[in-house]
């Protein structure tokens, strides 16, 4: 049911994105949606000082786990081993696959039901487990519907934004045995709730990923308001949580501000239904929760993020959303345009990592670099800086000091690198600067009406019948 | 090398230019929290829990399993699923309801998962306390009342005592030494479960409860101590 995930944003990136522009059904849908979402999380923070004060503390909890990421990691799987919940890391998201199937296959499992993990769809582990015949099934509300309709998320918070109700009344009529067609949402969730009720109890293995992970107390947090994340991690005999290898916090006292900064910038909410925090497996006398908890540890280039000063703030990123939700980018073409794992300003500038930047660059260049994400990022991350350094990696000779990155380089062209070292020529001496610009004035009746990418949406650039320099030399003292 | 060592390896290669201070997060939360009494507390907290759909009763020592079973009558439960070895339980039970058929958590979920989730209208847990600024009640599910409690019944009966409302998720953090011991699952809890990802429309009963109903316990003697 589920489809391999296409990782292609360089050849069909632009396709796409003209795709959605020209579906005025699907800017609809974006837009309205991210109106919503904006006034939601606005009026979440009415105090500015108190804001502005959460996001200092949110930004200084996230750097200094960074800062001391090593020594988290390593206490983390200390506290998690000692409270009996078993830590496997994994460099690949093949990796991560092999574990969770290793796992799947000791228990015999047959049917896995997934909570919401971004990380699963980051290594593709619906596709994995499939081809090994394990049913995955997903159980947030929202990517059921993705995944029903052989669709991937389009947004890391609301996966399945792009549809609107009625493209969801027919699917559940046509897809689901005995359900009439019905637009009624509420009708829609019981609908869905009959349905994964079933698939929670039936189900051998829970998959959910881990929104903080705390290393004083081994602990595990999730955060989510369906309660299928507590039905994953609580129903099944065996709850595998998967994340990446930066979620880690020291002490249990730094999990309120982000949670608090989570909730109000993603959903817009005071706090979400559910708090849920894990930090072991059932008991001897309890009775319920798995008997097995494991969490398996993802790299996949967060440790090349991590190498680097300023592409380090990459990893303090808390998953909210909210820098997509203000995007004037994200905000028309939506999220499937990006054709990656993660949409947006903060997909544009953490795939490179997981992806090389060859298969990434198109992505950093779609940015009016406004800074509407850098303004509302809950952990300060300066998203737009980095957007523009990724550019510049792009554009690197892949064998200087300027090329750090898995993929630098990649675009850069003969002719590219032609024009900018004429232009810098022209630029950097007054003597050529003249000349060009005279023969540019006086040549204008030559100027091309096709200008490739410019003239597509927009009229010829014709320079001016006087350059700046004649006009002032024509005023009269 | 393992993945694990390799992983360490890369991040250790690293050195951190600048390493930042702890993070003062307590200073943070003081200058933050509202000075207030219990009473102040059960207000902010009954705001915070009805805006997300909570139900919110006043009931006292004596009078609570009358109340309950007059919200449950008016729902039309069957039945209600109790904790074993708790004094509400007793209590309940030694009521001996004649319209509510009290069935206790006796037994290890595997051998009855299908009556837990096609059979129960309702449960009944106590909270271990409660947040007034996110309105959130706390939970510690154990051996007497499991997890699964709070998350598979349609309906959702807390009884909260007020003396245990605290300021703010700090405080709770704080005054309760949770960095200390945690049990196998902590919960926080706000409301039925809800979604809204069909089309931003929020529907409530998602996959947990339709409904949560609290009720509020006052000492007879209001002026008890009250957690900080």
């Amino acid at each position: 049911m589920s489809q391999v995930i296409k990782i292609r944003p360089m050849e069909d990136f632009k396709e796409r994105s003209r795709g959605v522009l020209n579906d005025p059904g699907q800017r609809k849908n974006f837009r309205g949606a991210m109106d919503f979402l904006m006034a939601k999380r606005l009026a979440q923070f009415p105090d500015q000082e108190e804001l502005q004060g959460l996001r200092d503390l949110g930004s200084a909890i996230r750097r200094y786990s960074l800062a001391h990421l090593p020594r988290l990691l390593e206490q983390l799987e200390a506290k998690l081993t000692s409270n009996g919940i078993q830590v496997h890391w994994a460099q690949t998201p093949d990796e991560a696959n092999a574990i969770a199937l290793g796992i799947a296959q000791r228990v015999k499992a047959k049917r896995i039901i997934k909570g919401k993990s971004m990380v699963s769809e980051e290594v593709g582990f619906n596709h994995a487990m499939e081809a090994a015949g394990i049913e995955a099934f997903e159980s947030d509300m929202g990517e059921y519907i993705v995944q029903l309709a052989g669709e991937t998320p389009s947004h890391i918070i609301m996966p399945a934004i792009h549809k609107t109700k009625q493209e969801i009344a027919k699917l559940f009529a046509d897809e689901i045995p005995g359900v009439a067609y019905t637009e009624d949402v509420d009708a829609l969730i019981r609908i869905g709730r009959k349905v994964l009720r079933r698939k929670f109890a039936d189900a051998d293995i829970g998959l959910s990923g881990v929104n903080f992970a705390v290393a004083e107390t081994g602990t595990l947090c999730l955060v989510e308001n369906e309660g299928n994340g507590r039905m994953c991690t609580t129903v099944p005999r065996v709850h595998i949580a998967i994340t990446g290898i930066e979620k880690v916090v020291e002490k249990l006292e730094h999990v309120p501000p982000l949670y608090s900064l989570l909730s109000r910038s993603a959903t817009g909410q005071a706090v979400t239904t559910y708090f849920n925090l894990i930090s072991g497996p059932r008991k001897p006398g309890e009775k319920d929760g798995p008997e097995e908890v494991h969490l398996i540890l993802l790299d996949n280039g967060r440790t090349q993020a991590y190498a680097d000063e300023e592409l380090r703030e990459t990893l303090k990123c808390i998953r909210c959303g909210a820098c997509m939700n203000h995007c004037p980018v994200y905000a028309r073409i939506g999220g499937h345009a990006y054709g990656t794992t993660y949409p947006g300003p903060i997909g544009a500038i953490i795939s490179p990592h997981m992806l090389g930047l060859d298969a990434t660059y198109p992505l950093a260049f779609a940015s009016t670099l406004c800074g509407a994400c850098v303004e509302v990022c809950p952990v300060k991350i300066p998203i737009t800086d980095i957007l523009v350094r990724l550019r510049n990696e792009a554009q690197a000779r892949p064998d200087s000091m300027e090329a750090t990155l898995r993929g630098s380089g990649a675009a850069r062209t003969t002719a590219g690198t032609a024009v900018w070292s004429v232009w810098a020529q022209v630029y950097s001496r007054l003597g050529l600067y003249k000349l060009a610009s005279w023969f540019m004035s006086r040549g204008r009746a030559l100027s091309p009406t096709e200008q490739g990418a410019w003239t597509r949406s927009r009229t010829p650039l014709i320079p001016a019948p006087k350059r700046l320099r004649d006009l002032l030399k024509d005023r009269k003292p | 090398m393992s993945a694990r060592d390799s992983i360490l390896a890369r991040l250790r290669a690293t050195s951190i230019a600048e390493t930042p201070p702890l993070p003062d997060v307590k200073t943070w939360f003081d200058a933050h929290r509202r000075n207030e009494d219990t009473d102040q507390r059960v207000t902010r907290l009954r705001a915070a829990l009805q805006a997300v759909k909570t139900e919110v009763h006043d009931v006292s020592a004596t009078d609570w399993i009358e109340v309950l079973l007059r919200i449950a009558a008016s729902k039309d439960l069957r039945n209600l699923l109790i904790g074993t070895g708790t004094t509400h339980g007793a209590e309940l039970e030694a009521r001996q309801p004649e319209n509510l058929k009290l069935l206790p958590y006796a037994d290890a979920i595997d051998s009855w998962r299908d009556v837990l989730f096609d059979d129960i209208d309702a449960s009944l847990t106590l909270a271990r306390s409660a947040i007034a600024e996110i309105g959130s009640l706390i939970l510690w599910p154990n051996a007497s009342e499991p997890r699964l409690m709070s998350l598979v019944p349609s309906v959702h009966f807390v009884l909260l005592d007020v003396a245990t409302i605290h300021s703010d998720f700090h405080s709770a953090i704080t005054t309760e030494g949770w960095k200390d011991g945690l049990p196998t699952n902590a919960l926080l809890i706000c409301g039925p479960s809800k979604t809204a990802d069909i089309q931003q429309t929020l529907a409530y009963g998602a996959h947990g409860p339709r409904e949560l109903v609290v009720l509020l316990r006052h000492a007879a003697n209001a002026d008890q101590g009250a957690a900080a």
